[in-house]
């Protein structure tokens, strides 16, 4: 294209200038899909990289591996189908990062590589690629491989080897077959400054929360989904703290532990599963937060945030039914 | 070129820009070489022979290609008819372009001068239908339209555009008049003149009332006035004209009025010109003036792949011949440098819900653009408010994977009016 547009330029008489004939409008606000892309990755720097310092190395080899597959799998669905090459947009890397967040740092490198074929192939590529995905990838690829292969997620198994400065429990797992009591047993600030054990970039509250501030005011991400969400968490487990305070731990503690913050700010609020309407996105957040809770507290699953994130993306195009009227609509 | 504001919280807002106080001077263009005009064409009449290559022609003289329809041009110079040659315009609008060269010293014909003592509609159809700014006559004539209100547009829809702002601003005289003519012969109840919201004031004495809208695109969009302005909100599939509202710009208003007051048909139009590096100038040229001149009169270099935009950068369309004249309705003239240009792409839709957010028709834009790109117009219609769309182009304008919405939406209504066209022709 360009050598083509040079050799035109290059011919010094041509009798008439081409111009290039488009539509309106002529203006563009100058927002790309990579943009968006970038800052999500950004955003989840923070958290990521005090998974890096805790874990050390094999923790990078996850994160490095599930990128550059996922980049792989999107390329190799791209030939397959003879389709345009859509890695540069940044999504499959993206999915790749965000998905080695959710990992303990031993995963086996085989589970990365099938992990992240079920995000891009079976939770994105199959349905058309980015946009007309029904269920977020990496939820998909998490809650399969939980169900799949139940050890790899169970993190107190997985990181048993560690030897960190803090408590080697996975404090949601504890709190569940342990009551409230091995709750408290953790302070609540050292957990919020990631000093728990669990994925390589879902446990550093502090991180996730300025990741999703930050994707929040740059409206990459929407506050009405995220915001939501984390009050539909906070909220049931208060009651549910309530009503059995020796059983179930309190919202607190429920907020900052497993998945939640990664889940409100990265998973919930990815674009093509949540809804655009304000009414809609508030359901669809709490809605997700109340299931998180009623998973963990009364299901047989440690984390619900990823079969929560599931089935609220399976409400979402009913909820967009729920919209304003359009101007001028003749009923 | 508007971009995104750093922060994304609140939606992204385009305002229209206010002239200063002390109105910047309009800079003359000289009568190019040669003046092409685009006459209507009808495509079941032959292009009859009753004015031919070689004729001479004065200025202000009526040009009708077809005698027994009520389509002409009005010359703007003296001079000879040099060529007629078919013309394809958007959306299969096809016309006659009538190139004449300018010859001799201006000569003004006279008919119209001898009949503009008493003002009459069916003489401003007969003379005024192309006048700078083209006021819709045709729509006011038809008694069965039943116009009721007339709203005189003294700000331009598109923003950075400020040829009817600068006209409304800088001809008070001309505007007083043309209302006063317009009261005169039209049976309407209403003329209102539209403003910027800020300068309601200094309108006193007009001879209308005048009514400020917000200074942010898309509050100037007939639609919108509609709304904001008169309460009434257009229901969907139907025109600001069926509900009997007309637009009329204020440079159309001033051409009535100038016409009236001098005795000779105006022939200069006033448009806004924007340069590559963004400076806006207002300009005077001839109708019919090609593109190429005035660019040549402001030493703006055209280079390939650029493009040339006849309208606002919202609206507008852009133009690919550097021939291509200056019409009675061109308010503005945009040249954008490739490397400026907005690019679309084939992405698909990726439901960030940006142009939900912005629609000021409440539109699911990111349904309808799916319905749209299956060609699946009627469903699009039905399920998802094709018709309430009133035309901005600001979901193609946040649109993150860079659809072009907005030719989208314009062609779907094109197409589904070619269809029932078509249907109701069959019946």
């Amino acid at each position: 294209m360009l050598e083509k547009r040079k050799a035109v330029e290059q011919q010094p008489s041509l009798i008439q200038k081409k111009l290039v004939v488009s539509h309106a409008p002529f203006l563009h606000n100058g927002s790309r899909i990579t943009e968006r892309s970038y800052h999500t990755m950004l955003a989840a720097l923070p958290a990521l990289l005090l998974g890096f310092y805790h874990y050390g190395m094999p923790a990078v080899g996850v994160a490095c591996l599930a990128v550059s597959t996922a980049i792989l799998w999107e390329l190799v669905i791209n030939l397959v189908t003879r389709r345009p090459i859509t890695i540069g947009d940044g999504n499959a890397a993206i999915i790749g990062l965000i998905f080695a967040m959710l990992l303990p740092a031993t995963m086996p490198w085989w589970a990365v590589i099938t992990g992240t074929f079920i995000a891009v192939v079976i939770g994105k590529q199959i349905y058309g690629g980015i946009g007309s995905n029904a269920f977020n990838p990496v939820a998909v690829a998490v809650a399969i491989m939980m169900v799949a292969w139940k050890g790899l997620f169970d993190f107190d198994g997985m990181l048993v080897n560690y030897n960190l400065d803090f408590a080697t429990l996975y404090p949601i797992a504890a709190a569940k077959h342990f009551g409230s009591a091995s709750a408290e047993s953790f302070s609540l600030w050292k957990i919020f400054l990631g000093q728990q054990l669990g994925g390589i970039g879902s446990t550093f509250g502090l991180g996730l929360l300025i990741g999703g501030i930050y994707l929040m005011l740059r409206g990459f991400i929407r506050w009405e989904i995220s915001l939501t969400f984390l009050a539909g968490v906070y909220l049931t487990a208060f009651v549910f703290n309530l009503a059995d305070p020796v059983r179930f731990a309190g919202p607190a503690f429920h907020l900052l532990t497993g998945y939640t913050l990664i889940g409100a700010f990265f998973l919930a609020t990815e674009d093509s599963s949540s809804p655009v309407n304000f009414v809609p996105m508030l359901i669809y957040g709490g809605f997700g937060g109340i299931m998180t809770v009623l998973i963990r507290n009364i299901g047989v699953w440690v984390d619900g945030v990823i079969l929560a994130i599931l089935v609220c993306n399976l409400i979402n195009p009913l909820l967009d039914k729920i919209r304003p009227q359009a101007l001028g609509k003749v009923v | 070129m508007v971009k995104k504001a750093f922060w994304g919280l609140s939606t992204p807002q385009i305002n229209y820009e206010m002239l200063p106080v002390h109105l910047p001077e309009t800079e003359k263009i000289p009568t190019p070489q040669r003046i092409t005009l685009l006459h209507p064409k009808n495509d079941t009449l032959n292009v009859p022979s009753a004015m031919g290559i070689g004729d001479a022609v004065k200025t202000g003289a009526k040009l009708s290609l077809y005698p027994d329809q009520n389509d002409y041009v009005i010359s703007p110079v003296t001079g000879k008819i040099a060529a007629l040659s078919p013309y394809t315009g958007d959306f299969g609008k096809s016309y006659i372009a009538i190139a004449i060269t300018p010859e001799g010293d201006e000569i003004i014909d006279d008919t119209f001068q001898q009949q503009s003592q008493s003002p009459t509609l069916e003489l401003l159809c007969e003379y005024l239908s192309g006048a700078p700014g083209n006021p819709p006559l045709s729509l006011l004539a038809d008694s069965n339209g039943g116009i009721h209100t007339i709203i005189i547009r003294g700000l331009d829809p598109d923003p950075t555009v400020a040829t009817n702002q600068y006209i409304a601003q800088s001809r008070f005289n001309d505007l007083k008049k043309g209302i006063e003519i317009l009261k005169q012969v039209a049976d309407v109840r209403d003329i209102i003149l539209i403003t910027a919201g800020e300068s309601v004031q200094g309108y006193g004495h007009i001879g209308a009332p005048v009514k400020g809208v917000k200074t942010t695109y898309p509050s100037a969009l007939p639609h919108m006035v509609m709304k904001d302005v008169l309460g009434q909100v257009v229901p969907a599939g139907k025109t600001c004209e069926e509900l009997g509202v007309c637009f009329i710009t204020a440079e159309a208003v001033i051409s009535i009025g100038s016409a009236f007051e001098s005795g000779q048909l105006p022939t200069s139009k006033t448009l806004t010109f924007i340069k590559k590096d963004g400076t806006r100038k207002i300009i005077e040229a001839r109708i019919g003036t090609p593109i190429g001149d005035i660019l040549e009169a402001f030493g703006e270099t055209v280079n390939e792949f650029d493009r040339i935009i006849f309208g606002g950068p919202m609206t507008g369309s852009a133009v690919y011949a550097l021939e291509h004249p200056v019409q009675p309705d061109t308010d503005s003239i945009i040249v954008v440098d490739r490397d400026k240009a907005a690019y679309v792409s084939d992405y698909p839709c990726i439901n960030c819900g940006e142009c939900v957010r912005i629609c000021p028709a409440k539109i699911q834009v990111h349904m309808l653009v799916r319905f749209l790109e299956a060609n699946q117009y009627e469903n699009a219609a039905d399920s998802y408010d094709l018709h309430s769309c009133i035309e901005c182009g600001l979901c193609s304008y946040v649109c993150v994977s860079r659809i072009p919405i907005f030719q989208y939406i314009k062609l779907a209504k094109y197409e589904l009016k070619r269809a029932m066209t078509a249907e109701a022709a069959d019946a």
